[in-house]
């Protein structure tokens, strides 16, 4: 019940398709989607592997929820060895992929080797091809699923797939699903591509059973309840979605500006919540069309928005005067305050890219945002990029480098080999705003010290997803602390890290967690999963599974030194704002965090640790 | 008092919450592709539109079966389905002029909305009121307030 039971294992070399049982021993005890996908993960590969090479496997997982009425219950992750990071990846998406891979019966598909040429995966419940794919080769996301629905007279197949950007090697490509929801960040698209896969089409029909109906129900309509009456859940982010916190945080003088030599944005209202919703000189209309929800959601935090159709950018190509998903605040901040951008029709054009072909809006930002750092200083110039002026603040420059990133064309190819990669080429590694590779969100740790500790120990690499401490560092959930403080802060960012792997595993979206604790999510998993899931129970799954990724790095080569953060953040203080004058204060709280996680003085789990998380 | 359901696109988030609960209602499983009611996705237009029967009194359904398999809730006014007497001819789909008669391939019988017997389940399931089950008499008396309300205020700002 809940889970499907069944595991679908493709294997692009051979190019065969197989069911097998699920591990049922393992979902006891890793749950579903991160966590149980990391398992098989861990136990099928080896953590040293070339994350391209056809030896990297790709896991497409969905949680026991997945599928179900619980709210927000659609979401599926992609689990494999970042092209990014080298780290173990792991990027969740919603849309209503996730609900059409669990109604065709299956918790997974673990996808292995590489195909002689480019295919797509088509699944129509227990039935499962691997069929050529060289129309679409070369395609956007946009192009191949609306391609494969024609192709297959099915209006109603749901696809995931890479554009251009992931066949092409740029480092940060996604998989995108329903045209605009992602599988974002870390490479995983990349992985993708260099399997020569395009895109997994999937028909389902089988329905979803959970154990206890009766008890199902009243748990998920209480969870529901909570989130309507909650001011986040069921006003804020509903009303304005997650572009709700640009203004607040660039009041809080946390907003990483121009590749984070400030802290604060003058354009930040430009590209806020409230300039969305605004009617636009031109037409009168405003760029939010509409809310979105994705599967099962209740909450609705997704934007649908248009360009002006007579912004430089659509104004000759009607095929971009159209509506798609976007602007979330992490894609706001990372096209528009990382490169000082205030152009929100701009910004709003280069999201569509990032949809249209397929790559991570916060990675291709923050790695824009570097290259004019390294423009404006001489590092690199007109030379290198083919003629683009690469200023901090040109609209112009932000919409070139996202086409061109999205065909990895030109200048667009550099960039996107990510900030580390791009900064070390020139000689300048310390321009990059990341940790492990990745590029760092929307929060400023030195303003908001927790969220320092979060990017330096996430798994994935630099990630406001693993243990969101803004909630309670700026929003006051579950309870206030103080953001300039990094007293206290090690063991909230190993709380939220321990419970963020909870519900990342159970098919829920980590959206919940502003109005839901794990009280309210252990009675929905409990009626619908065998056995007895209680809050505590879920922690312990969150903790198995952190250290559990832990040891795949460790193994990959990462060590406690890759902890740490640009010297930006630890040496050069805020110059305004709250936080005025103050830095990151890592070094304070990484040595109690290794204490409290009960790792080394180095960062390794030590055995009794090992033993008490059961690994 | 007969009462119908009544949708407005506009508040519509795309959720599916309404396939959820129409589905396991009546095929007791999460299946949105057995849901008699079906949410539209105009991607590039960013509307998303649920539909599903609107209970024709004359229906189309109903006069083309040959095997008298459809009939009418005296109590709600739905046009049910009898699954003992449908014999999976189809005949109903090509009548109906919405679409909102379909055939199941899983069962051999046409399925279509029933109304759940006068508890609508997908309009307890809608997070935003895009669909409700109001007097079938008066469905249009929320547009009518709406308007009602922008004329008065017109007319004061005038005054």
């Amino acid at each position: 019940m809940a889970w499907a039971r069944n595991i679908l294992r493709v294997n692009l070399t051979k190019g065969t398709c197989a069911n097998e049982p699920l591990n049922m021993d393992w979902a006891q005890k890793y749950l579903g989607q991160r966590g149980l996908a990391t398992k098989y993960l861990v136990e099928e590969t080896d953590p040293k592997v070339d994350p391209l090479s056809p030896d990297n496997k790709m896991i497409m997982a969905t949680g026991p929820l997945t599928g179900t009425c619980a709210s927000t219950a659609g979401r599926y992750s992609v689990i494999t060895k970042g092209a990014l990071t080298g780290a173990i990846a792991c990027s969740n998406s919603g849309g209503y992929f996730g609900n059409e891979m669990k109604n065709a019966g299956y918790d997974m598909i673990i996808i292995e080797g590489k195909s002689k040429k480019p295919v797509y995966l088509f699944i129509e419940d227990d039935k499962a091809e691997l069929l050529d794919a060289s129309a679409y080769w070369g395609t956007s996301c946009w192009d191949t699923e609306e391609g494969i629905k024609a192709k297959h007279q099915d209006p109603q197949i749901r696809v995931a797939s890479i554009g251009i950007s992931g066949e092409v090697g740029v480092k940060f490509a996604c998989i995108v699903n329903d045209m605009h929801r992602a599988a974002g960040r870390s490479g995983v698209g990349t992985v993708m591509g260099s399997k020569n896969l395009k895109a997994v089409a999937i028909r389902g029909s089988l329905g979803v059973k959970v154990n206890d109906p009766e008890k199902f129900f009243a748990a998920t309509a209480a969870g529901k309840a909570v989130l309507s009456e909650n001011p986040v859940t069921g006003q804020g982010l509903p009303a304005f979605g997650t572009q709700v916190l640009m203004n607040v945080i660039n009041e809080s003088g946390a907003l990483p500006t121009r590749n984070s030599t400030e802290v604060q944005f003058e354009g930040a209202n430009s590209i806020s919540a409230e300039a969305m919703a605004e009617a636009r000189q031109g037409d009168g209309k405003a760029n939010l069309l509409t809310t979105a929800a994705c599967f099962g959601c209740t909450i609705g935090c997704g934007r649908i928005s248009t360009v002006e159709r007579s912004h430089y950018t659509v104004a000759e190509r009607p095929e971009y005067q159209i509506a798609s998903g976007g602007l979330e605040y992490e894609a706001a901040w990372a096209l528009g305050a990382a490169t000082g951008v205030d152009d929100i029709n701009a910004l709003t054009f280069a999201n569509f890219i990032c949809n249209e072909q397929g790559f991570d809006p916060i990675s291709f930002g923050a790695t824009v945002g570097a290259a004019m750092e390294m423009y404006e200083t001489g590092v690199i110039s007109d030379k290198e990029t083919g003629g683009i002026e690469l200023k901090f603040g040109s609209a112009k420059a932000l919409t070139d480098l996202a086409e061109l990133t999205g065909k990895g064309e030109g200048f667009g190819a550099e960039i996107g080999l990510g900030s580390k990669r791009l900064c070390e080429k020139y000689g300048k590694p310390e321009l990059s705003m990341a940790v492990k590779g990745q590029e760092f969100p929307a929060y400023d740790s030195r303003s908001i010290q927790g969220m320092g500790l979060t990017y330096a120990t996430s798994n994935r690499g630099a990630c406001h997803l693993r243990s969101y401490t803004v909630s309670s560092e700026i929003l006051g959930i579950p309870e206030k602390t103080d953001p300039t403080a990094s007293e206290g802060k090690a063991g909230l960012v190993m709380a939220f890290q321990d419970a963020t792997g909870a519900v990342d595993s159970s098919g829920l979206c980590l959206f919940t967690t502003f109005a839901w604790s794990l009280d309210d999510i252990a009675p929905q998993i409990d009626a619908a999963c065998e056995g007895d899931w209680t809050a505590e129970r879920l922690v312990e799954v969150g903790e198995r599974v952190w250290n559990l990724e832990r040891m795949y790095n460790i193994r990959a080569g990462f060590t406690g030194a890759d902890d740490t953060l640009p010297k930006r953040l630890l040496k050069d203080a805020a110059k305004t704002g709250p936080a005025e004058g103050k830095v990151n204060e890592l070094g304070k709280m990484l040595p109690e965090y290794y204490e409290l996680r009960g790792w080394t003085a180095d960062g390794v789990p030590s055995n009794e640790t090992l033993e008490r998380v059961a690994l | 008092m007969l009462k119908s359901l009544q949708i407005d696109p506009e508040k519509c988030t795309g959720c599916l919450q309404c396939e959820l609960a129409c589905s396991y209602e009546n095929e007791g499983v999460f299946n949105p592709s057995k849901s008699r009611i079906k949410v539209f996705n105009f991607h590039e237009q960013g509307r998303m539109v649920p539909y599903t029967c609107t209970q024709c009194d004359d229906a189309w359904c109903m006069s083309a079966c040959p095997v008298d398999a459809i009939s009418v809730d005296a109590e709600t006014g739905a046009k049910v389905v009898s699954d003992a007497a449908c014999v999976g001819c189809k005949v109903c789909t090509i009548a109906c002029p919405f679409g909102t008669i379909n055939y199941n391939a899983s069962s051999g019988k046409v399925i279509k909305c029933d109304l759940c017997g006068g508890d609508p389940k997908c309009v307890s399931a809608c997070p935003t009121d895009a669909i409700t089950y109001v007097d079938a008499n008066w469905t249009g008396i929320d547009k009518m307030r709406n308007w009602a309300a922008k004329t008065d205020s017109g007319s004061q700002a005038e005054a």
